[in-house]
């Protein structure tokens, strides 16, 4: 995975961002900043306040109290300049449905202040790079929802922006179009600054270098995904089950080796097997890959449990690693909706 | 400036494109041919006053229905979140759809310069009440489509639109001769804010400045408000 941590100045500067609606509370009190090049997955339930969030930091909604900051402009003084550094997809990509295709970009382009001799060479680049070669013709009503996306996407991208906001790029896709979105979105991610929403955990897992999760207009989680998953040491878990064993003596066992923070003993079909789920308070099975995560120690629980029962005549019938996936987690912090 | 050119072009040829600017437009000069020429042999006089006596009232209700989509179709599409993050001003979209509805009027009425071309081959016409009438005409469309993209932006449903826009038209049009309900010391304000006075007084071929500032400051408060709603909803 491909961190970018150097501080240099951060592109977005969310701060005490807050939105109410009448009375009601969408976004409560939101801080967070963007590196320059980073793609951050904004995640959440639904009316979570993730829309919300974006659409305040495209200009659209003004907030009720709390300021953005991008590069040097700040929300909503100058709130025009920031919408021509920023490209934006809202949600299900609404456009004008009855336009054709070219007709629709031609006007976003001129809109957007592209000079009239470039703008047919801008739209060949981007149907190029959004894959609208055959489509440009069509009106935009006859298109399939990856097909609008595309055009949205072509939208967004129309000044080659340095921040693209997109919201909820691949919902309502089908896998091939997420496929496509999802390769469009890592082709121009390489120098950009791209903060997008979306629900769906692999994705915020497979594309973003840090993930905000928020609930309820709260953020309850802002961390790279390695370090969610890491969060507490609560994430690594063993299961280990044993045949032809005594489960008094294999308990026993289990608790003396180092590392370990508490057994779990699961339910049985026979009897002489036994079953356990091992918590760790050291991550297993990742000495020596990669040491950042378990406190620069090379001590392997599971290693140290192998050679243990290697010592016994107990069979091992099953012995895995479990790591606590991000749907867990995103469980964990967002349950009680 | 260019945003503004680039929004009302758009929306202009977007009238175009759906079949409703076609219905609108063949839905005018039928009604307005017909009541025009039902009477216009029987008064026998060579201009266009039974034309301009009508187009108030026609304009009170088929103005509303062209820029009764202008803002509340693109806010229930959603199109309007794209448009409002685009580069642009509230003030640029609310010129720039208002300039597209007046394009729109001011085609809509192109063909009925063939009123007078064809009464001036049957009898002696003054140009001058025909050339007030039609700057009257369009300063008339104006000051209506400024009332209608108002009404447009009140809300998304474009029925409700359409009839909040007729209302406020129709009133303004009619105002003028309910002054018998109002009190005798606010007759003379109320009859100023009539469309009709200030209409009629133009196609007379006078071009008065109160009729002039009328006109003008109706347009300015329509869209004034327009932008007003525009930064409430934001």
């Amino acid at each position: 995975m491909f961190f970018n941590h150097k501080k240099e100045a951060v592109v977005i500067q969310v701060e005490n961002l807050t939105k109410y609606y009448n009375d009601f509370c969408a976004v409560d009190n939101l801080s967070f900043t963007i590196n320059p090049g980073e793609i951050l997955g904004l995640l959440g339930p639904n009316g979570a306040g993730k829309t919300t969030t974006l659409r305040m930091l495209t200009g659209f909604f003004k907030p009720t109290s709390g300021t953005i900051q991008v590069k040097d402009f700040s929300i909503p003084e100058d709130t025009l300049k920031i919408k021509q550094i920023m490209g934006y997809l809202p949600e299900s990509a609404p456009l004008y449905h009855n336009m054709l295709v070219f007709d629709y970009l031609g006007y976003v382009a001129a809109v957007k202040g592209i000079p009239r001799e470039k703008r047919v060479q801008r739209l060949k680049e981007l149907s190029e790079l959004c894959g609208l070669n055959g489509i440009m013709h069509r009106t935009i009503d006859e298109l399939s929802k990856g097909l609008k996306q595309r055009v949205g996407l072509a939208h967004a991208l129309m000044t080659d922006p340095e921040i693209l906001v997109l919201d909820e790029p691949t919902s309502g896709l089908d896998p091939n179009q997420i496929a496509e979105i999802r390769a469009i979105i890592r082709r121009i991610g390489r120098a950009k600054t791209i903060i997008f929403s979306t629900h769906i955990l692999s994705e915020a897992e497979s594309t973003c270098d840090r993930i905000v999760i928020i609930n309820r207009g709260k953020i309850v989680a802002d961390d790279t995904t390695q370090n969610l998953k890491n969060l507490d040491g609560t994430g690594a878990s063993i299961v280990l089950s044993l045949a032809d064993a005594d489960p008094e003596k294999a308990l026993a066992l289990i608790r003396g080796i180092k590392g370990v923070r508490r057994v779990e003993q699961k339910k049985t079909e026979s009897a002489g097997d036994c079953r356990f789920e091992i918590h760790c308070s050291i991550s297993p099975g990742s000495s020596g890959s990669d040491t950042n995560h378990n406190n620069g120690q090379d001590h392997d629980p599971g290693r140290a449990l192998y050679l243990a029962i290697r010592n016994t005549d107990w069979i091992i019938t099953e012995l895995s690693h479990k790591t606590r996936s991000l749907e867990t987690i995103f469980q964990e912090l967002t349950r009680g909706n | 400036m260019m945003q503004i050119a680039q929004i009302a072009g758009r929306e202009f040829k977007d009238y175009f494109i759906s079949p409703i600017a076609y219905i609108v437009i063949a839905l005018f000069l039928v009604l307005t041919g017909w009541f025009f020429f039902s009477t216009f042999f029987i008064f026998d006089r060579a201009d266009l006053r039974g034309f301009f006596a009508l187009l108030p009232t026609v304009f009170s209700f088929v103005i509303p229905a062209v820029t009764m989509r202008l803002f509340s179709e693109e806010m229930n599409v959603g199109s309007y979140e794209t448009l409002l993050t685009m580069p642009v001003t509230f003030g640029d979209i609310a010129l720039g759809k208002f300039f597209a509805a007046l394009g729109f009027i001011a085609a809509m009425l192109v063909p009925t310069l063939s009123y007078p071309l064809f009464i001036s081959f049957v009898g002696n016409l003054d140009p001058g009440p025909v050339a007030g009438g039609y700057l009257g005409a369009l300063l008339l469309a104006g000051g209506f489509c400024s009332i209608g993209i108002f009404a447009s932006s009140l809300t998304r449903n474009q029925i409700v639109a359409f009839i909040l826009g007729s209302a406020m038209c129709f009133t303004l049009t009619v105002i003028d001769k309910m002054l018998f309900f109002v009190p005798a010391s606010l007759a003379s304000w109320v009859g100023y804010l009539g469309a009709d006075l200030h209409f009629q007084s133009i196609a007379k071929g006078v071009v008065d400045s109160r009729d002039l500032i009328y006109f003008l400051s109706v347009i300015f408060l329509g869209l004034f408000a327009t932008y007003l709603v525009m930064q409430e909803k934001n």
